[in-house]
Formats: C-alpha cells, structure tokens, sequence
C-alpha cells in the first residue's frame, strides 16, 4: 500500500519526465518542446484517456481496442540504449512469468519519438522482445496526445555534443490500466520481470480479475 | 590506421576473454577497470550502450574524461538523477574518480551510450573501448557482447546461479 501510495504521489507530483537532447545542430526541422506541468493535487490527477495509434502490424489501436483487457504500457523510443530495453527485457520476462495470466493483458510499447520510430523501426527493434509486446507509433498529433494524457514530460535541449544524433531522455516507468481503461497503477521499468509479474497478479486480486 | 589499432587490440582482447583476469588496468595508475560488456542491439538500433566498473586504487582522484571506440561515432556518460522525485539520464560530461571510489555502470542506472552505432552489436562478439583518464591515461578494454536486454555479463549471471545453487 505504502509502496503504490509513494508511486503515485511520486507520478501525481511530477509525472514521468522525459526530455529530448539534441546532440548536435543538424536535424529536423521542427523540435518538440513540451512541459505539461502537474494538474490537480496528487492522487486525484487522471492519468490516461482516449487516444488512436498504429501497431506495428499496420493495425489502428485506440484506447477502446483491448477494453475488457489489462493493459501495461511503457512508454520508450527505438534511439533509447539503456532503459528502454532494460524494461522491455523485464516485460518479456514478467510476461513469461505471468504464465496463463498475461492471456488478461495486452502489453503496449508506445514511441514518444514518432519521427523515427516509424512501424517498420519499431518491428525490428522489438523482434529480440517478448512477441506479445505491440509497438504503438503513430503522428506527431496522436503521440502529443498520449504524451499529455500520460503526463509524460518531455522537452527539447540542446547538447553541446558533435554528434548528428538526438536522443530522448526520459523516465522509465510501466503503467497499468485496468480492463474499463482505468489508470492503476505504475512501477519502475528497473523492476525485474518477477517483481513486475507479482505487481501485476497482485493488482489484477485486488481488483477481483 | 588507429582504428587499426583499436581492431588488433580487440582481437588480442577477445584471445584473452576466456581466461579469468577480467580486470584491466593501466600500468601507469591504479585505477582498475572490471567486468566490461556491452549490450546487443535491437535490429536497426543507432545506439547502443555499455557497462563497466571503475575502480581508483590510487591516493590520488582520477576523472573518466571520454571514451572512444571505432564502432561508434561517440561514446557519452550517462548517468540516472532525480528531478522532483522522478528518475531520469542524463548526460555527464566526465565521471569524477575519488581516491577509492567505485563507479558501477549498469542497465537502467549510470551508462555508457554509444551514439551513432556504425554496426550493430552482435551477442558473442567483442566491443573494443578506449578510456581516457586524466591521471591514468588511455585504458584499453575489450567487452564481450551480451545478449539484447541483457541485465548483467553472462559469466557474472553463472556465478550468482552457482551460488543460488549452494544455498
């Protein structure tokens, strides 16, 4: 309980963070630069909300598509070396562990970097993951959208690097959504596939899933 | 011609991997490098990233000035920091080595990110690195190449199986 409070509060005070660096001068043309600053008082602020992106496969996913269903979403980019397939890597081994379990849950991989992370990126990239992760990409609009319904943080900064690479800097967390859609919960992507597997039976009992 | 170098060194590098002195160091300080792998990447993935311990023996600090390798176009520090309460990376320009310290880079915490990945890394082939510290000069290390999301070296991953084992 104690654990869960700490994380939302934690969520709720400033939400995931995330940034965009850009590592030399060279590169597209426009640059994202978002702050969506905390709404409402911790606990109350909600997180989620419609939104329509495209699988990997080609199929359009919104909000409604895996309604009766948990679904766990982790928010990353394909430029990402270090979080993001430590938490992938995790997810796949929670998946595994989860057994028959994870049937009740649809696993989300969402780009915050759609300009790069286009459909046929994001199939190769998450070929070495559990196959039952779908990446999620979409327009610029339609990730804008999910960033600011997701709290996510994230802002342009230039580095004084050399490189022509940008590279996304953010928070790493896993959210759960209830099968109505319901924001639940998070958990650090740093979590280990155990600890995120007993995280999620441990959600989906208490809930009475 | 130096990159020549960093190959030969890789391979003389991967020649000794099988035996047990992992740790690499430089004569010149005592500063000690320990356990160096690197991460498979994703397919198509332009980054990549690596991960080491550091360890200053000497009375004297040391700072980790840059890293170079001829399978990237650049190698930066990250390193994890909380903003209000939420973790995120950013990017260190040197890495300050205090008499005894020790400096963990591990997945999802302090990183090496390898920028602009002129080949993608295999599992089971070797990243060769060159450390430039202000006091103990250049450090060649040579890091075998684990798995995509792997979590640790694999060798390391056995020795903690082992000891589950005993319990």
């Amino acid at each position: 309980m104690n654990g869960r409070t700490n994380r939302l509060i934690m969520i709720a005070l400033t939400f995931a963070a995330g940034g965009i660096l850009l590592v030399g001068g060279v590169l597209l043309g426009t640059f994202l630069q978002m702050r969506i600053l905390t709404e409402g008082t911790p606990g109350t602020a909600t997180i989620g909300g419609p939104f329509t992106l495209v699988a990997t496969d080609g199929q359009k996913v919104s909000d409604q598509t895996y309604r009766g269903k948990w679904v766990l979403i982790y928010f990353g980019y394909t430029y990402c070396p270090d979080a993001c397939p430590t938490a992938l890597n995790n997810i796949s081994v929670a998946l595994e562990k989860l057994g028959p379990d994870a049937g009740k849950l649809q696993t989300f991989f969402v780009t915050v970097d759609p300009q790069r992370d286009t459909q046929e990126v994001m199939t190769d990239y998450l070929k070495p993951f559990d196959s039952r992760i779908l990446g999620l990409t979409g327009t610029k609009a339609q990730i804008d959208d999910v960033i600011k319904e997701f709290h996510l943080y994230a802002s342009a900064e230039k580095s004084e690097g050399h490189g022509n690479d940008y590279y996304v800097s953010h928070s790493s967390y896993i959210y759960l959504m209830d099968p109505h859609g319901s924001f639940v919960d998070v958990i650090h992507g740093n979590a280990v596939g155990d600890e995120i597997a007993i995280w999620v039976r441990k959600v989906m009992r208490d809930a009475g899933s | 011609m130096r990159r020549m170098a960093h190959l030969i060194t890789a391979l003389l590098g991967a020649l000794c991997l099988g035996g047990e002195p992992h740790a690499q160091t430089s004569a010149a300080s005592m500063v000690v490098v320990q356990q160096p792998w690197a991460r498979a990447t994703p397919g198509g993935a332009k980054t990549g990233a690596a991960y080491m311990t550091l360890i200053n023996n000497g009375a004297s600090a040391d700072r980790l000035l840059s890293a170079t390798t001829p399978l990237a176009d650049q190698v930066q520090f990250h390193k994890e920091t909380e903003d209000n309460g939420v973790s995120r990376m950013r990017e260190v320009r040197n890495v300050e080595l205090e008499p005894g310290a020790k400096i963990v880079f591990k997945p999802g915490e302090m990183h090496m990110m390898l920028v602009g990945l002129k080949q993608p890394l295999i599992e089971g082939q070797a990243l060769p690195l060159t450390l430039q510290f202000e006091r103990a000069g250049n450090i060649d290390v040579t890091m075998p190449i684990e798995k995509v999301g792997a979590m640790h070296r694999e060798d390391i991953g056995m020795m903690m199986h082992d000891s589950d084992h005993m319990k």
